[in-house]
C-alpha cells in the first residue's frame, strides 16, 4: 500500500510545491514514514535547458571525492554549468545522504544524442561510482525524496520554494525492500517520472528485459523498472503512446479477439514483441513523461503530460478529478479534495485505461 | 518354446520376481497372452514363471482378473562393495558375454542432482493479492517462433466520412509463429519408435488441447494427416520421410541436432520394427534398420546448419517455424545463440535426463548437462546478446509435473515438451525396454497384436487429461504468484528460490537461495 497523487495545470500556471505536500500528507495513512518524495516539472525556469541532475552523495567526509568522481564522468560529454548542494532545512531527518544538484549541457556535437548519453551517464554513475546515486536526470524539474514522513521531507527540501505546472508525489510504505532515500519515489529517467502504487510481479522479467538494452536497476525496488519501460518503450522505440501503454498493461486475449482485423493484429505483434515489457501484479502508477510521444494520429507531443493507469484487472485504486486548468490523479479522491474542495468532475478510469492529460 | 528359452540368458540374477498366488489363479491364462515378454507359459493345471524375463512392467499385475499377480524387487545379495556395485558388475557380466555396446531405455538413471527438486516457488501474502484463476482471466497463450526486436508504425492519412485522419499502422511484419494455448508440447518421437495408435493418441490430444507435438524422425503416417497443423515435422540426420509434402504438411519443422538422453550419437532403429507401414512412412525398404548418422552430412559447422534452415524456409516458401534441437552440452549457451543468430526461430534444449526408446548406456548415464543449468544458461547467454525475446527457447528432458513446467518457464523457457510423461499417460510403467519393440503396452510396438490394445479415445483422452490438468495447475500457480499471464513469468527467476544448493550452483541457476 502506498500513497500517490499527481496534478497538472493544462494552462502550465506555476503552482508552489506546498501544495502537493499538503495533499500527500493527507494520504500518509498509506504511508509509514519510510520514504516519500516529490517531482515538480518547470522548476528551474533559469535553467531550463540544461539538464538538472539530483544526486544522493553519501554522507562521509570524503564526500567532495565522490562529487569529483560524478565530474569526471560528466565532463567527457560536455560542462557542468553549476553545481551546488540541494538547499535543505537541517535537522529535520537524519541525513543519511547529501542531495547535490549539477546543472549540465552536453558539447555541440553531442546534442543529437544527448537523451542517450544521458541514460548512460546515469547508468554509469550508479553503477560504478561508490556512494553516489543519481535520482533525477530531466530537464527543468527536479524530483526531492527521502526516508520520511511527506511533511519532512517536503519541509527539509523546503518544497515551499519551488514553483511547477505539474507535480507528482508519493508516500511509501516499503514492502519489497528496505526503504532508504534511492527507494522512495518517483523515479525518474530523463523527463520520466514515475509514483507507483503496488507490487510488481513480474519484475524479474522487466527487469531482465530492460537490461538487455543498457539499463541497469541499481535502486533494490521494482518502481524503477517502470520508468525505464516508458523510456524505452515510447522514446526509443517510438511506440504510439495508446499502445505503449496497452504494452504496459495488455489488453486481454479475448478482447483481442474481439477486434477488428487490423487492431487485432497489431495488438497481437505487441503482445509477442513487447511481452517482457508487460507490468504484471496489482498497480496505480502515475507518469510524467518525457516531450516528443507520438499518439496514435501521428500527433508529437510538444510538452511533457500526466497518464495515470491501473493494471489490468485494477487491483489498487486510482481517481482522475479535474476542476478549471487543473487535472489531479490520485489513490484517493480525499487528497485531492484537500487541496481543491470544489471539483467539476470526478471519475473512475476504468481497469488498465489511461487518463492522459496534455498541456492546452 | 524351450528352445526359446535358451536364447534369453540369464547369467545375472533376474530384477525381479513374480509370483502367483495359486490359491487366487483360476489359470484363466490372461498373463499368458498379456505378457509379451514371454515371462508365463500354461503348462496343464500350472502357470509356469520365467522371472528373468521380466522388466516390472506391471501389465499382467494390472490385466489380471483375479489380482494374483506380485512383481517384486528380486534382491539377490551380491557382495557389499562401494565401487564395484552390482551394477557395476551386472553391466560386465552382460557385456563380456555379447561383446557389445549396452542398450537401455527411458532416461538417465544416474544419481545426479534433480535441480527441479531444489527449487521452491514464491507466493502472494498480503502486500499483493493472489489473483483466484476461477474468477479471473489467466493467460497461458504462447507463440513460438520470431519475434522483431521492436515494433514500427507508419503513419497513414485515412478518409473517415469526408474528414482526413492520420491512423498509425503496424510497419513491421510478424514472422509466422506457432500459437500455443498452454505452454506444454509432446517431444518428438518417431512413428516407428512408437505405435501409430500412439502417435494418433497424442495427435487427437494436443489438437484438443491447442498445442503441438512433433512428429519424431520417422516421417508422418497418412492417418496423421488430419492432424498435420498441429504437428512439428523433424528433419534428422537420417532424413527419413522428409520431403516437401512433409515439410509444408506440418505447422511447423525441426532439426534434430541431438539429442538429451545421447548427445553426440545418432539413432537406431531395429529392422523388427520396420514394418510395411513404418517402411513406407520413413521410404526405407522393409526390415530394414533405419539408422540415423551421428551428424546430419550437410552440417559440419553453424553456417552449414544456417544454411540449411534457409533451404528448409526456402521449400516452405518462409511459411513455417523452424526449430533446431540440440542436446544439453557444456557449450549449449554458446552453440544456442549461434542458432539464435540464424534464420531459426526457436532453440530446443534437451536436458540429459530425456527419455529415449535406445540409447547405449554408458551415453545415457554419463552425457550431457542437466536442463536446468542449461536452460539458464542459453537463456541469460541469449540476453547478453539482446536477441532472447527474438527468439523462443523450449526446454525438454525430464519435465514430470506441472511444476518443472513452471520452473523451467521461470529459469527462462518459453515452452516445454514432454516425452515420457505424455506415454505415462498412454499406459507406460517406464520399464526401459522399448527397444525390444515388444512394449506389452503397445505403445513402442509395431506387433499389431499389442498396437491394438492401446485404444486411441481412450489414449488421447489421458494425454488431454493430463495436459489440461497441468495446464490448471499451472494457472494455479500463476495465480497465487499474483501474475496473470505467463510471459510475465518467463526469465523470472526472481519467483524462485533454491533449497540446499551451493553457490555455484545457485550462480548458474541465477536465482538466489531461500532466505534472500
Ligand atoms: S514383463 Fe510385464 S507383463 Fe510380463 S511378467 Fe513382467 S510385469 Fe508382467
Ligand atoms: S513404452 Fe512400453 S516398453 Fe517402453 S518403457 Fe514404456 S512400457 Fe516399457
Amino acid at each position: 500500500m502506498c500513497g500517490i497523487i499527481g496534478f497538472i495545470s493544462r494552462k502550465k500556471r506555476l503552482i508552489r510545491g506546498d501544495k502537493i505536500a499538503i495533499a500527500l500528507d493527507s494520504l500518509k495513512e498509506r504511508g509509514n514514514g519510510q520514504g516519500s518524495g516529490y517531482v515538480g516539472y518547470g522548476i528551474y525556469p533559469d535553467y531550463k535547458d540544461y539538464y538538472a541532475l539530483h544526486v544522493f552523495l553519501k554522507n562521509t567526509p570524503t564526500y567532495h571525492k565522490i562529487i569529483d568522481k560524478v565530474k569526471n564522468i560528466l565532463s567527457k560529454y560536455g560542462v557542468v554549468v553549476k553545481d551546488e548542494e540541494i538547499p535543505v532545512k537541517e535537522g529535520v531527518l537524519k541525513k543519511e545522504f547529501i542531495p547535490w544538484r549539477f546543472f549540465y549541457d552536453f558539447h555541440d556535437s553531442y546534442k543529437d544524442i544527448e537523451n542517450d548519453l544521458m541514460v548512460n551517464i546515469v547508468m554509469e554513475i550508479n553503477d560504478k561510482v561508490n556512494g553516489a546515486f543519481v535520482f533525477s536526470s530531466g530537464k527543468n524539474l527536479g524530483v526531492f525524496k527521502a526516508t520520511g514522513w511527506p511533511k519532512e521531507v517536503a519541509e527539509f527540501y523546503r518544497l515551499d520554494e519551488y514553483e511547477g505546472y505539474m507535480w507528482l508525489a508519493h508516500a511509501r510504505y516499503p514492502t519489497n525492500t528496505r526503504g532508504w532515500w534511492g527507494g522512495a519515489h518517483p523515479f525518474n529517467i530523463l523527463n520520466w517520472s514515475v509514483v507507483h502504487n503496488g507490487e510488481i510481479t513480474s519484475y524479474g522479467t522487466n527487469k531482465r528485459y530492460v537490461e538487455s538494452f543498457g539499463y541497469k536497476c541499481r535502486m533494490f525496488t521494482d518502481t524503477e523498472v517502470v520508468a525505464y519501460i516508458f523510456d524505452l518503450l515510447i522514446r526509443k522505440h517510438k511506440l504510439p503512446v495508446e499502445y505503449a501503454l496497452s504494452a504496459i498493461a495488455p489488453k486481454f486475449w479475448d478482447e483481442i479477439e474481439r477486434m477488428d482485423e487490423e487492431e487485432r493484429r497489431i495488438h497481437e505483434a505487441i503482445r509477442m514483441t513487447y511481452g517482457p515489457a508487460a507490468l504484471n501484479g496489482p498497480f496505480a502508477i502515475v507518469v510524467g513523461t518525457h516531450e516528443g510521444m507520438i499518439f496514435m494520429n501521428g500527433d508529437i507531443e510538444k510538452n511533457n503530460t500526466m497518464i495515470g493507469l491501473t493494471d489490468r484487472i485494477k487491483l489498487r485504486p486510482l481517481v482522475a478529478a479535474e476542476k478549471d486548468d487543473l487535472v489531479f490523479v490520485s489513490s484517493e479522491e480525499a487528497a485531492i479534495r484537500r487541496i481543491c474542495p470544489e471539483l467539476d468532475k470526478v471519475e473512475m478510469p476504468d481497469a488498465g485505461s489511461p487518463v492522459i492529460v496534455r498541456i492546452e | 518354446m524351450e528352445e526359446e528359452c535358451k536364447m534369453i540368458p540369464s547369467a545375472v540374477p533376474p530384477k525381479y520376481k513374480v509370483e502367483i498366488d495359486r490359491d487366487r489363479c483360476m489359470l484363466c491364462g490372461r498373463c499368458v497372452e498379456e505378457c509379451s515378454w514371454g515371462v508365463y507359459r500354461k503348462e496343464k493345471d500350472r502357470i509356469v514363471i520365467y522371472s528373468n524375463r521380466c522388466g516390472a512392467c506391471q501389465r499382467c499385475i494390472v490385466m489380471c482378473p483375479r489380482d494374483a499377480i506380485t512383481v517384486r524387487r528380486n534382491i539377490t545379495c551380491w557382495r557389499d562393495h562401494p565401487l564395484w556395485t552390482a551394477e557395476v558388475r551386472e553391466d560386465i557380466i552382460n557385456q563380456s558375454k555379447t561383446g557389445c555396446v549396452l542398450l537401455s531405455g527411458m532416461g538417465n538413471a544416474k544419481e545426479y542432482p534433480t535441480y527441479f527438486d531444489r527449487i521452491v516457488l514464491d507466493a502472494c501474502q498480503v502486500t499483493n493479492p493472489s489473483i483466484d484463476p476461477l474468477r479471473e482471466p489467466m493467460e497461458l497463450r504462447t507463440y513460438i517462433g520470431k519475434k522483431p526486436k521492436k515494433l514500427e508504425f507508419e503513419f497513414v492519412e485515412e478518409e473517415i466520412d469526408g474528414k482526413k485522419i492520420k491512423k498509425a499502422k503496424l510497419k513491421t511484419k510478424i514472422a509466422p509463429n506457432l500459437k500455443l494455448e498452454t505452454p506444454i508440447m509432446i517431444a518428438h518421437m518417431s512413428y516407428g519408435a512408437l505405435s501409430l495408435n500412439a502417435h494418433l493418441a497424442m495427435a487427437k490430444a494436443v489438437k484438443e488441447c491447442g498445442t503441438y507435438m512433433g512428429s519424431g524422425e520417422g516421417g508422418l503416417h497418412k492417418a496423421l494427416y488430419p492432424y498435420a497443423d498441429h504437428i512439428i515435422t523433424q528433419v534428422a540426420s537420417g532424413r527419413f520421410g522428409v520431403n516437401v509434402d512433409y515439410l509444408n504438411r506440418g505447422a511447423a519443422i525441426e532439426i534434430k541436432i541431438g539429442q538429451g538422453s545421447k548427445p553426440g550419437i545418432g539413432g537406431h532403429l531395429p529392422g523388427e520394427k520396420v514394418t510395411a507401414e513404418v517402411s513406407m512412412t520413413r521410404m526405407i525398404p522393409e526390415g530394414t534398420d533405419a539408422i540415423s548418422p551421428a551428424p546430419h552430412h550437410d552440417i559440419y559447422s553453424i553456417e552449414d546448419l544456417a544454411q540449411l534452415v534457409r533451404s528448409l524456409k526456402e521449400a516452405t516458401r518462409w511459411k513455417k517455424p523452424v526449430f533446431v534441437k540440440i542436446a544439453a552440452v557444456h557449450n549449449v549457451a554458446a552453440i544456442a545463440n549461434g542458432i539464435a543468430t540464424s534464420d531459426a526461430d526457436a532453440v530446443v534444449i534437451d536436458g540429459f535426463k530425456g527419455g529415449t526408446g535406445a540409447a547405449p548406456k554408458v551415453f545415457r548415464d554419463h552425457v550431457g548437462i542437466p536442463i536446468e543449468m542449461a536452460i539458464a544458461a542459453v537463456d541469460e547467454r541469449l540476453r547478453e546478446e539482446g536477441v532472447r525475446n527474438e527468439v523462443s527457447i523450449i526446454a525438454s528432458g525430464g519435465i514430470r509435473n506441472s511444476a518443472d513446467v513452471f520452473k523451467a518457464i521461470a529459469l527462462g523457457a518459453d515452452a516445454v515438451y514432454i516425452g515420457t510423461a505424455a506415454m505415462v499417460a498412454l499406459g507406460c510403467r517406464v520399464c526401459g525396454r522399448c527397444y525390444t519393440g515388444q512394449c506389452a503396452w503397445g505403445i513402442a510396438t509395431q506387433r499389431p497384436e499389442l498396437v491394438n490394445r492401446l485404444d486411441v479415445e481412450e489414449g488421447a483422452r489421458r494425454v488431454a487429461n493430463l495436459i489440461k490438468a497441468w495446464t490448471l495447475e499451472i494457472k494455479e500457480l500463476l495465480g497465487a504468484a499474483g501474475i496473470n499471464s505467463i510471459e510475465s513469468l518467463r526469465g523470472n527467476r526472481d519467483r524462485l528460490r533454491g533449497i540446499g544448493l551451493n553457490e555455484v550452483e545457485l550462480k548458474a541457476l541465477g536465482i538466489k537461495h531461500a532466505g534472500f
